[in-house]
């Protein structure tokens, strides 16, 4: 501690008050700040363990569960079954993720983190840009980790290389949309447990009342038309399609459809209360 | 811009602030000479972070204006942000990263190349005795290392004005003397610091102004010694062995003191500004035949500042209720 003059010598130009300083983030700037951010974002993973577990063990033991609990009671055989529970699967799971774009933000917010990130000279929207960035590398992660151990198990992607590139551009489109919810919630909520409750009590239920898991056919007739609707179900059925053979235009188009009317929801929404909590 | 403005560091008139019904901040003043420390002196609740935050550009004043460097906070937050460093009341790390990269995200968000960022967060970390520790997540970290970190971590940008909003609490008197230390250097290579605090004696050993405030008013201002001066910085605090006693002290020293004395149970307590009265109360506590077992006298706390402060001329029968709460007339 007695090296202090080392580090905190003035800097002359702004000491002195000469140059004047500039009144405003570049667009390139503030592009690399959110980029900085979003590096954060991932390195924050690799010194927390329960982090890592959320997005590793679970997603695994849920394809492993589903595969040998569920996969001869309801498909009569598993393998049949993880054909065709898998692509939802990777559905669900990338819903899971995009509470943990609401869960790190509140927990920023809670701990002042983000007071130091507003006091320092960098653009407004570099924080929440670089958290919804570093969500997509989640994304991307938790969609090869499904898919890896599915294919261990046995699944076979039958539209090739450029279906699978369609299917994880149209799960990572549908993904930043959605992940407005997670910043709203994020924003809205006391502390970062309660953020994962939302997940818990919301998305759970939507996920579960969709085709993922089971075939709608061996639904009861009026539980049939809701979740035919729930965008889960035609999420699911784009990503089906394009990771099977058949990829139709209708859940594609609709799935593109409920991702802009999410964003076009939630979006503002959650700047509101941004701008409202801070 | 008058001359005198472009002195100040620190520029803030009448600013006001509210949260529904609460009036955190009712026309505040400051004035902060370049290469000075002001001391923000008041109790929980007094408004010390709200003043904080809205000259960090954290926040709006509903009234008032401010400059900083001679910038507007308001209209001019970009170039505020370019010279200020903050440490707020709770320290703000990143728990998931370590030390160091606590530092470099900092470096690189300010927009320094990777090697310069490391090089900086590197001499951060041995300026503030952390460099055993610059590896470990600072989520491991003890409160001391935390707050030192976040100090460090407002440094990065080596601004020229720093906020301190109650640096020391929660600390051990060791590392609130090594922090104390740090501030002084800082000082001493001519950054301006506003630092709030609950402890006059750390408002006295680092300030050479202090503002105290209370229900977001400036109650009080000046040098340490002037606040001394005008508060009277002492406690006479006298405890007879024997209790019927007490009536006997206490007519002894509000003689002495010229203050009604306060009774708490066997305690007589009284604000003193003479210390030369303590040989007349054990002299004549002696002719009255009165043993004591306790006979001090103590620096004021901030609480009996504020009495002195405070309660005095307008409600002289309150005297020294120990309530907060409901001590300072509007
Ligand atoms: N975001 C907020 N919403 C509502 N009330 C607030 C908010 N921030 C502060 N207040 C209120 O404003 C008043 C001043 O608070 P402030 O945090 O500035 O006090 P302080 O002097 O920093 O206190 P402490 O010593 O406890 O940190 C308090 O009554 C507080 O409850
Ligand atoms: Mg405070």
């Amino acid at each position: 501690m007695s090296t202090m003059t080392a580090t905190t010598q003035r800097q002359p130009d702004q000491a002195s008050g000469t140059t004047p300083l500039s009144s405003r983030v570049g667009p390139i700037e503030g592009t690399k700040q959110s980029l900085t951010l979003a590096w954060r974002s991932v390195i924050q993973i690799r010194h927390s363990p329960t982090d890592l577990a959320d997005f590793s063990v679970q997603p695994i033991m849920f394809v492993l569960l589903f595969t040998f609990m569920f996969g001869g009671a309801i498909m009569g055989d598993w393998q049949t079954y993880l054909t065709f529970m898998l692509p939802g699967m990777i559905v669900m799971n990338m819903l899971f993720v995009t509470m943990y774009v609401g869960q790190g933000l509140n927990s920023d917010l809670t701990k002042g983190v983000f007071d130091r990130f507003r006091s320092l000279p960098i653009a407004r929207w570099a924080p929440l840009a670089g958290r919804i960035l570093a969500e997509q590398v989640k994304q991307i992660w938790s969609i090869i980790l499904v898919l890896g151990v599915g294919m261990i198990l046995g699944f076979r992607l039958q539209n090739g290389a450029l279906g699978l590139l369609a299917a994880v551009g149209l799960l990572l489109f549908f993904a930043l949309a959605f992940s407005w919810v997670g910043v709203l919630v994020g924003i809205l909520a006391k502390d970062p447990e309660r953020v994962q409750i939302y997940g818990m009590t919301v998305l759970f239920p939507v996920t579960f009342m969709s085709n993922v898991f089971v075939p709608l056919e061996s639904l009861p007739s009026w539980l049939e038309p809701v979740v035919d609707a729930n965008p889960v179900s035609t999420m699911a059925d784009a990503v089906r399609g394009l990771m099977m053979d058949g990829a139709e235009s209708g859940p594609i188009l609709q799935t593109l459809l409920w991702g802009v009317v999410f964003a076009a929801v939630f979006a503002p929404l959650a700047v509101r209360a941004f701008r409202r909590r801070i | 811009m008058s001359a005198t403005t472009a002195d100040l560091a620190i520029h803030a008139e009448g600013l006001v602030k509210r949260f529904g019904e609460t009036t955190a901040l009712d026309g505040v003043d400051l004035e902060v000479p370049r290469g000075t420390v002001l001391g923000v002196l008041g109790p929980n609740g007094a408004g010390k972070t709200t003043a904080v935050r809205i000259l960090s550009t954290l926040l709006g004043a509903d009234a008032g204006h401010a400059t900083v460097g001679g910038y507007d906070v308001q209209s001019q937050a970009h170039q505020v942000r370019q010279l200020i460093g903050l440490t707020g009341q709770y320290a703000a790390v990143d728990e998931a990263l370590t030390g160091a990269e606590n530092l470099l995200l900092i470096g690189r968000l300010l927009g320094l190349e990777r090697s310069a960022a490391k090089r900086r967060a590197q001499d951060l970390l041995s300026d503030f005795d952390l460099v055993d520790a610059g590896h470990r997540a600072a989520g491991t970290y003890s409160g001391g290392m935390r707050r030192r970190l976040d100090l460090a971590a407002s440094l990065v940008g080596r601004p020229r004005i720093l906020y301190l909003d109650e640096p020391t609490t929660g600390l051990d008197p060791r590392a609130r003397n090594d922090l104390w230390d740090i501030i002084r250097g800082l000082v001493a290579d001519d950054v301006t610091v506003l630092l709030t605090t609950q402890y006059l004696e750390e408002a006295d050993e680092l300030a050479g102004q202090i503002v105290v405030i209370d229900h977001g008013r400036v109650i009080a201002r000046g040098t340490p010694d002037e606040l001394k001066a005008m508060t009277g910085t002492r406690t006479l605090a006298v405890r007879p062995e024997n209790h019927t006693h007490v009536p006997t002290v206490r007519v002894v020293v509000a003689e002495l003191a010229s203050v009604e004395p306060d009774v708490n149970g066997q305690l007589v307590t009284a604000p003193i500004t003479d210390s030369a009265i303590l040989p007349l109360v054990v002299r004549r506590l002696d002719d009255a035949g009165v043993t004591v077992t306790e006979l001090n006298l103590r620096t004021s706390s901030l609480d009996e500042v504020f009495l002195s402060l405070t309660g005095k001329p307008a409600e002289p029968d309150r005297g020294h209720d120990t309530n907060q709460a409901e001590r300072i007339p509007a």
